[in-house]
């Protein structure tokens, strides 16, 4: 599902923000990816989804290795994962609907089987009776369920998210983190990066965590680990 | 690229442009501003090339003729010179005009008094001759003094020079203003909706974030430009149509037999509206396509 294999990451300024990585991440997984601020832990999930590529060392996601993988296949490859934000990265001026089917006109889907699609997962993000309203109508909690909606319409094998609750209250981190885990229960692996203590303590799961650019910990149900 | 898609794109440039209200204006004004300036520009300058033509084709030398006392010798001299002249590769008309009609022409011209000399005419027989290329005229005045019976060729070497250079200097001038201008259009346009364009470089992000192939991010961007294009060539076009319009039922009654000569409406406007929307179209696309590819490239 994905495999990283002895990854390196050197920036052009000389920060090194991979050194030596190596772990497999299976289908239907939950990961956290925890770590103290330039650990390298969005560095790590940027590679899952080619926004960067390692100096050295492989990325395999659903088999694909992004690493000797050519510009031009990028695009295909991020249609089979979703990715959420900590900031959202919704298109201001679309609604919500449109927000959630630009994912699938991306792909040319057909329009009738993007509206099904597109109920759907705002039905699961409860949300549908807000399709109409624009992002900056809404709240945080709000448009980051509309953001996780549309990583998930084209049901990616993989969602990848980056400090989803950091922008958020603790009353709607916790209703993210349920969509989450509704998402994961479906079959979805899930990998996200957080600074977020108590829901990682709470909602248990695989924790990974990242330090100075390399894994400090891997352990099944593992605790956050850090203070704060 | 599936059907739907192309339509997409074309529904989501129409919808962009009202989405992104005032960018939109901003761009479209500046097209339509600029664009203004080039048509009234490239009407000026055509009239002005126009008048130029025109006064080059009216350049002419004067070829006179050797006096010869016996009439019937000197009709066959005259006709034969008329004819080497004609045979001068590069001439275009020569006109006789014998000494009574020169002298006719010179008594319009000075007056009454030399009416005198219609009793003894002093003045010799002439032939007008212009050439295909008024720039060969000298070449052509060269090859006539060589001839028989030519008594001088009157072609006012240094006027003719002067007239040619000044003319040459005119039309260059007005096509490094017109480049210039070209070039400033050019770079005013394709900023702007670039300006547009960074400031939606979040779309492009999330668009490419969601997986879009670049040709699906840069094709609804170009369409926009090309309608930010032609919507900013639409009042430059109608303007400077109703204008010219006019302008030429105003003053071409009065310039009648002047130097300066106006072009006809058609097809100058026609030529000057073809040049305005495609500019636009072409600054459009381009201004888009660069700025795209920019983030594109991120």
């Amino acid at each position: 599902m994905i495999s990283m294999k002895d990854v390196y990451k050197k920036y052009p300024n000389g920060v090194v923000a991979a050194n030596g990585i190596s772990v497999d991440i299976g289908q239907g997984e939950f990961v956290y990816v925890v770590g103290p601020s330039g650990a390298g832990k969005s560095t790590f999930i940027k590679m899952m989804y080619s926004e960067e590529k390692p100096t050295s060392g492989d990325v395999i996601i659903n088999g694909k290795n992004i690493t000797t993988m050519k510009k031009s296949q990028i695009p295909q490859l991020r249609r089979e994962l979703g990715v959420v934000f900590q900031d959202f990265k919704l298109l201001p001026k679309l609604n919500v609907f449109e927000n959630v089917a630009f994912a699938l006109e991306v792909i040319e889907e057909h329009p009738k089987v993007i509206k099904k699609r597109v109920m759907e997962v705002l039905d699961l993000v409860g949300l549908k009776h807000k399709m109409r309203m624009l992002p900056s109508e809404l709240s945080g909690g709000e448009q980051q369920r509309i953001s996780i909606a549309r990583s998930i319409v084209n049901v990616p094998s993989i969602v990848i998210a980056d400090e989803p609750t950091g922008n958020l209250d603790p009353e709607n981190s916790w209703e993210i983190m349920k969509i989450f885990e509704e998402i994961n229960t479906r079959g979805t692996t899930v990998v996200m990066a957080t600074h977020n203590r108590e829901i990682v303590n709470t909602i248990r799961k695989r924790v990974i965590a990242i330090e100075g650019g390399m894994i400090a910990r891997d352990i099944n149900g593992g605790d956050y680990g850090y203070e704060g | 690229m599936k059907g739907r898609t192309i339509r997409r794109h074309f529904r989501e440039s129409f919808k962009s442009l009202s989405r992104n209200g005032w960018m939109t204006f901003a761009s479209i004004s500046a097209v339509t501003v600029t664009l203004l300036l080039v048509g009234v520009f490239a009407i000026l300058m055509m009239n002005l090339n126009h008048t130029a033509t025109s006064v080059e084709e009216d350049v002419e030398v004067k070829v006179l003729i050797t006096i010869i006392e016996d009439e019937q010798q000197a009709k066959a001299a005259e006709e034969k010179l008329i004819e080497q002249v004609k045979k001068i590769p590069g001439v275009a008309e020569a006109r006789y005009s014998s000494k009574d009609e020169e002298l006719n022409l010179l008594i319009e011209k000075l007056g009454d008094e030399f009416k005198l000399y219609e009793q003894s005419n002093p003045l010799r027989s002439a032939i007008y001759v212009k050439a295909a290329d008024p720039q060969d005229i000298l070449k052509i005045s060269d090859q006539i003094k060589k001839l028989e019976h030519v008594h001088n060729v009157v072609d006012g070497k240094d006027t003719v020079e002067n007239l040619f250079d000044f003319l040459e200097t005119a039309r260059n001038i007005g096509l490094v203003l017109i480049l210039g201008l070209l070039f400033t259009v050019i770079f005013l346009i394709s900023n702007t909706i670039r300006i547009t364009i960074i400031a939606r470089k979040d779309e492009i992000e999330i668009m490419k974030l969601v997986g879009a192939t670049n040709s699906f991010v840069r094709i609804p961007f170009l369409l926009e430009g090309m309608w930010i294009g032609i919507l900013g060539a639409i009042i430059p076009m109608v303007a400077v149509s109703v204008a010219y319009y006019n302008l030429y039922n105003a003053l071409a009654p009065q310039l009648k037999g002047q130097l300066l000569q106006m072009l006809e409406v058609s097809p100058l406007i026609w030529q000057v509206n073809g040049l305005m929307i495609i500019l636009g179209i072409f600054i459009g696309l381009w201004g888009s396509f660069m700025s795209v590819r920019k983030f594109l490239k991120a």
